[in-house]
């Protein structure tokens, strides 16, 4: 069809940007959570993943020691450089956490002791100045909340001047002997790392919801898989009354809604003493994944050619080596596609997870456990919610890129005639 | 017992006991039940070969009848009892439950589901397969486009509430907001719309799988009516619209229908997005509200959507009569 007239070159450039922006709008919310999980904490709060590869401004506490402080008159002075022989680059700095960026480079922050007059009472307040460090300190004549301050009445308290290369000057009242607390705001380079992931799989329990799925998985997918090949070999290939209506009877099973079964088999699970249990969450996701398993199966099984059938059968060979000998080999492919989708169906899933396994975190599969308490509980810990998800859909993304061809083929089997 | 050590049991005793039950009962139909023995030999082996499907079968009969059929006929009776379950109240369940707001938010809702999902879907998947049918790198691109559906509902949903979030620094949509001068809003707490918010995620993961299956439909079509189509001078338009739309709407009818019924299953993405909050539930995550707190309101919303679904289910099985 390449080669017929009436398709431009024009209209090939306009296809191809049409994909490349549907593939990029589909891709980008993926990808964020990708870039996110490796992000430090800090850095996502300050930054979008999108600027993730691009330094980031943020402010940190820093307490360079107080060894090598001097005493200077009634004052002690400490002078050293925050990075300690690292590089680093300070765009600004200040003295409280609540304002850590107060001071720009090149200013001197400092806190006096002022007097102040209030309702007519003189009073002492505490004030905070940015000033050129050359220069010297400009009072105002108010304090932020109105006060007259009495001119010439300021007293240092403390003062911090830092250069943009992390020299620093502090200066304090009295004998340093403790590590100061200095803010400063800082370039920092991109910073990716493990540690969501680590903290997750060792500290937030993840490690053992993923063997929860994991262990609710494999039965899941491989016991149906059993019971299904054997009843669509007798719905293809074998004989007998009401076969027509047993078939029709699964397509119609295929649409029954899952939440139909929750109530009526929890309770007869509990009568059962099967109760909430892994050995319930295998029965529920064998006998729901049958219809789908039974149905492509036989879809499948029926197109095989019936010469190969027919003359084994001649041949003497039962119904059961047939089935075993001849018709399960063949049939590897529709096996492979519903075995995938079983697995990403009963990995993913979260419904059947909560109803028919126990609600104690021991039990708790992975997407129990990122929905029900992940996000309440760290719900704005954005970097491990993010490495958690990535946690749980790693596993399928792998299944899915390697085994794509038998999920289109079963697909395709399901829903085309 | 650690769950692995019982998984690997299980696996062993439930795969172990599936061959054995079908090797045993086919060996003792052969040589105990009905033994082909000289005396009655062509006799016995009609019996056996009249029992052996219902051997076959007995597996999936037993779990598809106790997993699928009972519970359709035990959830309409559990929802004719009120909450402790020893109360009949017939449908006192359900009268009560459509004069509350709630429910009727969500069944509204989910006409919603079922109009927006499907429609959206099978639109991008269709475009998609249009678009990629004759790309180079088309494969890589339809595969990119798929790949979502490989990813759980809970999963997704944690995906796009880094695109939705509130915060600038976080969520795609209102950083770009900021960038033109716009204060920061949740989206998901837009009354109405949040609705849609969320069905972008469904639709996020569905479309590649009407993709894949419109893909080879068009694959499909004759090529001698497109080569007709062309020299009698029609636009790439019209050839898309008139003439390969018309002959794969079968195909888009079945992937309409289909992802209607996995609307309709869907409770995950609501649940993990705003737990049904700011008038964004639907029946599933509706009926998830009553669940272990009162059974007989949860089992008459399980029957609400049963009744949804009967129609669609009685003509595929008519369907699936006629092609028997």
């Amino acid at each position: 069809m390449d080669n017929l007239a009436g398709q431009k070159s024009s209209l090939s450039v306009v296809t191809n940007l049409a994909v490349i922006f549907l593939v990029v709008i589909w891709l980008v919310p993926t990808v964020g959570l990708l870039v996110s999980s490796f992000r430090e904490r800090d850095q996502i709060s300050e930054t979008g993943w999108w600027a993730s590869l691009f330094p980031v401004e943020a402010a940190v506490r820093m307490r360079p020691s107080a060894s090598g402080a001097s005493m200077d008159g009634d004052y002690g002075v400490l002078r050293g450089n925050l990075f300690d022989g690292e590089t680093g680059s300070v765009s600004a700095f200040g003295l409280t956490g609540r304002d850590p960026g107060a001071a720009q480079v090149g200013e001197t922050y400092a806190r006096y002791e002022v007097t102040v007059t209030e309702d007519g009472e003189l009073d002492d307040e505490r004030i905070e100045i940015a000033y050129p460090s050359d220069e010297e300190p400009q009072f105002p004549e108010t304090t932020e909340d109105g006060l007259p301050i009495t001119p010439g009445s300021a007293i240092l308290q403390r003062s911090l001047t830092v250069a943009s290369n992390g020299d620093f000057t502090y200066i304090d009242k009295g004998e340093i002997t403790r590590a100061p607390s200095i803010y400063v705001v800082t370039k920092q380079p991109p910073d990716f790392g493990l540690q969501n992931y680590r903290q997750i799989l060792t500290s937030d329990g993840m490690d053992r919801a993923f063997i929860n799925t994991l262990t609710v998985t494999v039965p899941a997918t491989v016991i149906p898989i059993l019971i299904a090949a054997f009843a669509a070999y007798a719905l293809a290939w074998m004989e007998f009354p009401g076969r027509g209506w047993l078939v029709a009877a699964v397509v119609g099973l295929l649409v029954v809604p899952l939440q139909l079964a929750l109530v009526p088999m929890l309770t007869l699970h509990n009568k059962l003493g099967i109760g909430q249990s892994f050995l319930g969450i295998w029965l529920a996701h064998t006998g729901f994944g049958l219809p789908l398993a039974v149905y492509l199966l036989r879809n499948y099984m029926i197109g095989l050619p019936r010469d190969i059938i027919e003359s084994a059968k001649v041949d003497g060979a039962t119904d059961f080596q047939v089935f075993t000998r001849i018709v399960l080999p063949l049939s590897f492919p529709a096996l492979a596609s519903f075995a995938i989708f079983q697995f990403l169906w009963t990995w993913n899933d979260l419904l059947v997870a909560k109803v028919f396994l126990p609600s104690g975190s021991d039990s708790w599969v992975m997407t129990v456990k990122i929905a029900d308490d992940l996000l309440g509980s760290r719900g704005g810990d954005w970097g491990i919610l993010a490495a958690a998800a990535f946690v749980s859909i790693a596993v399928p993304l792998l299944v899915f890129f390697l085994m794509q061809k038998y999920l289109v083929r079963g697909l395709l089997a399901g829903s085309v005639k | 017992m650690s769950p692995i050590l019982q998984g690997v049991l299980t696996i062993i005793i439930g795969v172990g006991g599936c061959l054995a039950y079908f090797y045993g009962s086919n060996l003792v139909l052969d040589r105990v039940v009905f033994p082909a023995r000289n005396d009655d030999q062509g006799r016995n082996i009609r019996r056996a070969t009249m029992v052996r499907p219902w051997l076959f079968l007995l597996p999936a009969i037993l779990a598809l009848g106790l997993y699928l059929v009972y519970p359709v006929v035990g959830s309409f009776i559990r929802s004719l009892y009120d909450r402790s379950g020893s109360n009949f109240v017939g449908l006192g369940n359900y009268l009560e439950m459509f004069q509350e707001s709630g429910f009727r938010v969500a069944v509204f809702n989910n006409f919603l589901w079922i109009l927006f999902v499907p429609a959206a879907s099978t639109f991008f998947g269709l475009l998609v397969a249009q678009l990629t049918d004759r790309l180079s790198w088309g494969a890589i691109a339809k595969s990119l486009i798929f790949m979502p559906m490989a990813i759980s509902f809970v999963g997704a949903s944690l995906i796009w509430k880094f695109v939705y979030a509130g915060d600038p620094a976080i969520g795609i949509i209102n950083a770009i907001g900021a960038y033109f001068g716009a204060a920061p809003v949740d989206p998901l707490q837009i009354p109405f719309w949040n609705n849609f918010f969320i069905m972008i995620i469904m639709v996020w993961m569905q479309t590649g799988f009407a993709m894949v299956i419109l893909s080879a439909a068009l694959r499909g079509i004759p090529e001698e009516t497109i080569e007709a189509a062309i020299i009698d001078g029609a636009n790439p338009f019209q050839l898309f619209f008139k003439i390969k739309v018309p002959q794969i709407a079968g195909t888009i009818a079945v992937v309409w229908t289909t992802i209607t019924f996995l609307t309709l299953k869907v409770f995950d993405i609501v649940y993990t997005m705003t737990g049904g909050n700011f008038d964004t539930d639907i029946l599933p995550s509706y009926m998830m509200d009553y669940m272990f707190r009162d059974d007989g309101r949860a089992t008459a919303v399980a029957f609400v959507i049963m009744v949804i679904v009967t129609p669609v289910m009685i003509y595929n099985i008519r369907q699936a009569r006629k092609d028997v």
